[in-house]
């Protein structure tokens, strides 16, 4: 090899032979392919992946390899797919003896066994099969002599519990593998540093490559005939102007920010579709098949737009996208510029995009949003410590591989990036949670699940525990969700998921959309949704599980300056009358004031601030102020928040609002109210499920009978109770002030507005506030007099309704 | 006493909120389906170690209605214990205290499908106790009158105008009464399951559990 980044012959007749040339950071990663670490930042399109695996590609050109060569992981089990087709090509063309497989929650036990036995050259995977790979007593075996690893789309894992998992999997694997080189392939973000310290093996460096970034995106709002409505996520008055240019377009993919959304969306484009023309769906709740067929599909070449989610933002290659539709407010100018990226199939040719607003609070978003993408201006916060639930659930899965040293597992945790500042009593509170639940109370000398050896190393008490550990790893919150099937003698054909809490509010002859089919419910059997096709009737929406994003702060602050410039005519009419609306029937919303709007709605008093803090801070306001209204007798419900406002509702209405936010009240109540709150119990599942406390829920487990398991907060409340410094309970406490509390954003607002407080009373819902009701995640406010008053109100109709009053002897 | 009132095969009782049953005219209070010793189950059988209170919790709360009713004897419903194991498993402090709850009173356990056989501790231990015109199992049997029983561990879900409510709960018709579970760590079974819904007649009544106990048609 003469010049830095020269590839062998094969490889180099082989871009000849295409007429391309390799690109200069692909050059790059191959001149620098013995970095102990490397980072690769380029946009989509941008042949990251072929960077990542030419160092590969020119390794087993030149010398042949036994066994595990190179790994690869990426978030999307999809993904995996798509890069071993991508990879084959080349691969054959040039020639090369080189096994490929992937494995993800979907390949098949005898495949798994298989690989385990005789690893492949190339093995694509994601975080938790690969957790999972590492934690059988084979693991040293299975990677001996792997040389690379490649970390596909790190900025999607960065900033979730699941690259948490990934990094300590990683350094698992490089006391196995010691040459081991590790390679991350990110979008364009925002700190390219922070990321870097992530995939690191400290105290080794890990370098940046950064690739050109191509020419700006041509984007801009979709023009439709009609106004977007005044609320709902819908945008089914955009479909004609979507079908428009769709027809103009090769292949379009119209991504949507919810699962239930994408599928109302797929529906009504179906019903306009006169042309037929050819539409798929593809998002995280239908069935694998069903995914795989619109996948092949695309590939192919025979569909003329996907209708997606999240479910496709990763960077899977179908080749001739050549317009990106975004249905819904961005929420993250960061995602926006990756998702816009998807249509640019041409290395320097600007992709175009165009966006959707679905109704006209998210047309100011959208608009925010596009002149961020303009001005460059990216968002995105700093990463926090590792968090402690991954670190106790990746000792567990260290113990199922089989004995291990304490002293050489902390060793080997605080050399990865998000683990680095971890100290050793830290570490031992996590081990010795794990052996012995780590109670005060000493309760299981003789059962703890892990053992002291004499020989000094730490072993699983009962053996059997290791694939129990391995069936509950994994960092992915799952909602309970039950399947759906056709119903036919012997089990139809399956569709997808849905949440269970829908399932149990389905009668027989309730329809709903699932796959864009209308699909009646005809009952349920073991645990499975049993439906029947129906064209006829209009469909309820499945409620389906799904991320759902919240708008940057960036993004937030961007909006409060677009409402406070007076000038709006860059806007669209309508929407520039909504606002004026608003000003007229309340007022808006300005930098250093608070607007707080009450109103009476359906029975109820509503209650609605305009803090434009974020989403979690505004979600905190809701339950510090629901808190607050509980203790001043104010009976309230529940709350509900966005980024920009929180409604309030309960059955009294409050007449002066400025008692309610005094700072150092609510400062005081923060400990108090995180204790007893359904947010902190939603945190400690997610904790306790991490952590191994409890077990995931199986559908085999669920069968056994509902009266055999018991919640997660009924454990919550006796941790509370009986031992409220517990391990979990200070890892709940932290994660809830990092993620949903970001109490910092409160105090900021509350100090710069001061006393300057405009409560405005109107006799129904404000232009602002009536997107809100709409919105999902809305908050119970548990306990007191709401309840109480609701429950007496109700029992006592039904049972004079039911006569059963008049029976009973006496009450 | 926090309580509602209903009568069973002229028997007259009184569901308390906390899941207890006060027989006032024989000063007789029943609780069911215990579970003490649960989380030493699990972890015995190589499950996760849980937070070890829920005997201690549970106790407190059965104290709480000993003290507040001051009862001569007292009935657990059976699966008093998670199983025999888990009764030979509580601590030597947690069983100073039931005997002290025992002083004084008569005390039965009833058996359970978890705890089958009799237990180290004091009271009597019987698989069925006839107390006229009521009989106490744990396990009820269709067909029967004048029933006291627990097992199922019943909760009741309302759909109030706002919300939807679930709570254990006690269901009750002319002929029986299915306690909820007492025990700290025990889950639920709707009353809509085929299980209770095919047990009780179509007029049964159900008492929602909590602060204030509160009676409704059975849902089903």
């Amino acid at each position: 090899m003469s010049q830095p980044g020269q590839l062998p012959s094969a490889l180099e007749n082989w871009f000849a032979s295409r007429g391309w040339q390799p690109h200069p950071h692909q050059r790059d990663m191959v001149a620098r392919s013995n970095a102990p670490c490397l980072l690769l930042i380029a946009p989509t399109g941008g042949g990251k992946t072929m960077a990542g695996f030419l160092p590969t590609l020119a390794d087993l050109a030149t010398a042949p390899h036994d066994g595990l060569h190179t790994l690869y992981v990426s978030p999307l089990k999809a993904l995996a797919a798509d890069i071993k087709r991508n990879l084959r090509t080349p691969v054959d063309e040039i020639g090369l003896d080189i096994r490929i497989e992937d494995r993800t929650g979907d390949t098949s036990a005898t495949v798994k066994k298989r690989q385990r036995a005789d690893p492949p050259h190339i093995l694509l995977t994601t975080p938790e099969s690969l957790a999972l790979l590492t934690s059988y007593p084979d693991a040293p075996r299975i990677f001996a002599g792997l040389k690379r690893v490649i970390v596909d789309e790190i900025h999607a894992l960065a900033e979730s519990k699941r690259g948490d998992q990934l990094f300590l999997a990683l350094a698992r694997l490089h006391t196995l593998c010691p040459d081991l080189r590790r390679v991350g392939l990110s979008a364009t973000v925002d700190r390219p540093n922070d990321i870097a310290r992530l995939l690191a093996r400290h105290p080794d460096p890990c370098e940046i490559v950064t690739a050109d970034p191509g020419p700006d995106p041509d984007i801009a709002m979709l023009q439709s005939a009609e106004a977007p409505p005044w609320s709902g996520g819908g945008a089914a008055y955009a479909i004609p102007a979507v079908l428009e240019q769709i027809k103009q377009h090769k292949t379009t993919l119209i991504f949507h920010n919810t699962r239930a959304q994408a599928e109302i969306f797929f529906h009504n484009l179906w019903l306009a579709n006169e042309d037929s023309l050819p539409i798929g769906i593809h998002h995280g709740s239908l069935d694998r098949q069903q995914r795989e067929r619109v996948e092949a599909a695309m590939v192919r070449g025979d569909l003329r737009a996907i209708v997606c989610t999240g479910s496709l933002d990763l960077g899977i290659d179908w080749g001739d996208v050549d317009l990106v539709i975004q249905v819904g407010a961005p929420k993250n100018v960061k995602r926006l510029v990756q998702r816009i990226g998807r249509a640019s199939h041409r290395y320097n040719a600007p992709s175009k995009a165009l966006l959707v607003p679905a109704n006209r609070w998210e047309v100011i978003e959208c608009f925010a949003a596009l002149q961020a993408v303009r001005e460059h201006d990216l968002d995105g916060d700093p990463l926090g410590p590792g968090p402690l639930d991954v670190l106790c659930q990746h000792i567990l899965l260290t113990a199922a591989s089989g004995p291990f040293s304490a002293d050489d597992l902390f060793n080997e945790m605080s050399r990865s990036g998000a683990f680095l500042d971890l100290d050793r009593a830290t570490f031992n509170a996590c081990l010795d949670f794990c052996a012995t639940g780590g109670y005060a109370l000493r309760a299981y000398d003789r059962w703890q699940r892990l053992q002291l050896r004499a020989d000094g190393l730490w072993q699983l008490r009962d053996p059997r525990a290791a694939s129990q550990i391995r069936m509950n790893a994994g960092t992915i919150q799952d909602i309970d969700t039950l399947k759906v099937r056709m119903r036919r003698n012997r089990g139809g054909k399956p569709l997808g998921e849905v949440e269970e809490s829908f399932a149990a509010s389905l009668l027989p002859g309730d329809t709903f959309l699932i796959g864009g089919k209308i699909v009646r419910y005809e009952g349920l059997r073991q645990m499975t949704v049993e439906v029947s096709r129906n064209a006829a009737r209009k469909p309820r929406i499945a409620v389906f599980s799904g991320t759902k994003f919240s708008t940057s702060t960036q993004l937030s602050q961007r909006i409060l300056r677009l409402l406070n410039n007076s000038d709006w005519s860059d806007l669209p009419a309508h929407t520039a009358d909504w606002l004026r609306f608003q000003q007229s029937m309340s007022r808006l919303p300005e930098p250093g004031r608070l607007l707080i709007e009450t109103f009476p709605r359906d029975g109820r008093e509503n209650l609605c601030v305009y803090g434009f803090a974020g989403r979690n801070a505004q979600q905190t306001l809701g339950l510090l102020l629901t808190k607050r209204m509980e203790e001043m007798g104010l009976a309230p419900m529940g709350f509900v928040s966005t980024d920009y406002a929180t409604l309030i509702w309960g059955l009294d209405a409050v007449t002066d609002p400025q008692p309610l936010f005094d700072l150092n009240a609510l400062r005081e109540g923060l400990d108090g109210w995180l204790a007893g709150n359904l947010l902190m119990k939603r945190t400690f599942r997610g904790v306790a499920t991490i952590s191994g406390l409890i077990e995931r829920n199986t559908p085999g487990k669920r069968k056994s009978g509902r009266q055999a398991t018991f919640s997660s907060d009924i454990l919550y409340d006796t941790l509370l109770k009986y031992d409220p410094d517990h391990l979990l309970m200070q890892i709940t406490r932290t994660e809830a002030m990092r993620g949903l509390v970001d109490f910092a954003r409160i105090e900021d607002m509350l100090t710069r507005v001061d006393s300057r407080v405009d409560h405005i009373r109107t006799p129904h819902v404000t232009p602002f506030a009536a997107p809100l009701f709409l919105e999902v995640g809305k908050v119970s406010v548990q306990s007191g007099s709401a309840e109480e008053r609701l429950l007496a109100e109700e029992t006592e109709a039904l049972m004079r309704e039911s006569g059963l009053a008049q029976m009973s002897p006496s009450v | 006493m926090n309580g509602v009132q209903f009568t069973i095969a002229g028997a007259t009782l009184t569901a308390l909120g906390s899941g207890a049953l006060w027989w006032a005219e024989q000063r007789l209070l029943v609780v069911s389906d215990l579970h003490l010793g649960k989380s030493s189950r699990i972890a015995r059988r190589g499950g996760s170690n849980l937070p070890p209170y829920e005997t201690r919790d549970t106790l407190i709360r059965l104290e709480n209605d000993l003290n507040g009713t001051n009862a001569a004897t007292i009935v657990c419903l059976g699966d008093s214990f998670d199983d025999l194991e888990a009764a030979e498993a509580i601590s030597q402090a947690d069983r100073l205290w039931i005997s002290r709850l025992q002083a004084g009173r008569r005390w039965v356990w009833i058996e359970g499908n978890h705890d089958p056989g009799p237990v180290d501790l004091g009271g009597t231990h019987l698989a069925e106790l006839p107390v006229a015109p009521l009989t106490f199992r744990h396990i009820a049997q269709s067909g029967k009158s004048g029933e006291v029983s627990g097992h199922y561990h019943p909760k009741v879900r309302v759909q109030t105008r706002l919300r939807a409510i679930s709570r254990p709960a006690f269901l009750f018709d002319s002929d029986r009464v299915i306690l909820p579970a007492f025990g700290t760590y025990t889950g639920g079974l709707r009353s809509t399951d085929a299980a209770l819904s095919d047990l009780m007649r179509p007029e049964a009544r159900a008492i929602l559990t909590g602060q204030t106990p509160r009676m409704v048609p059975m849902p089903r």
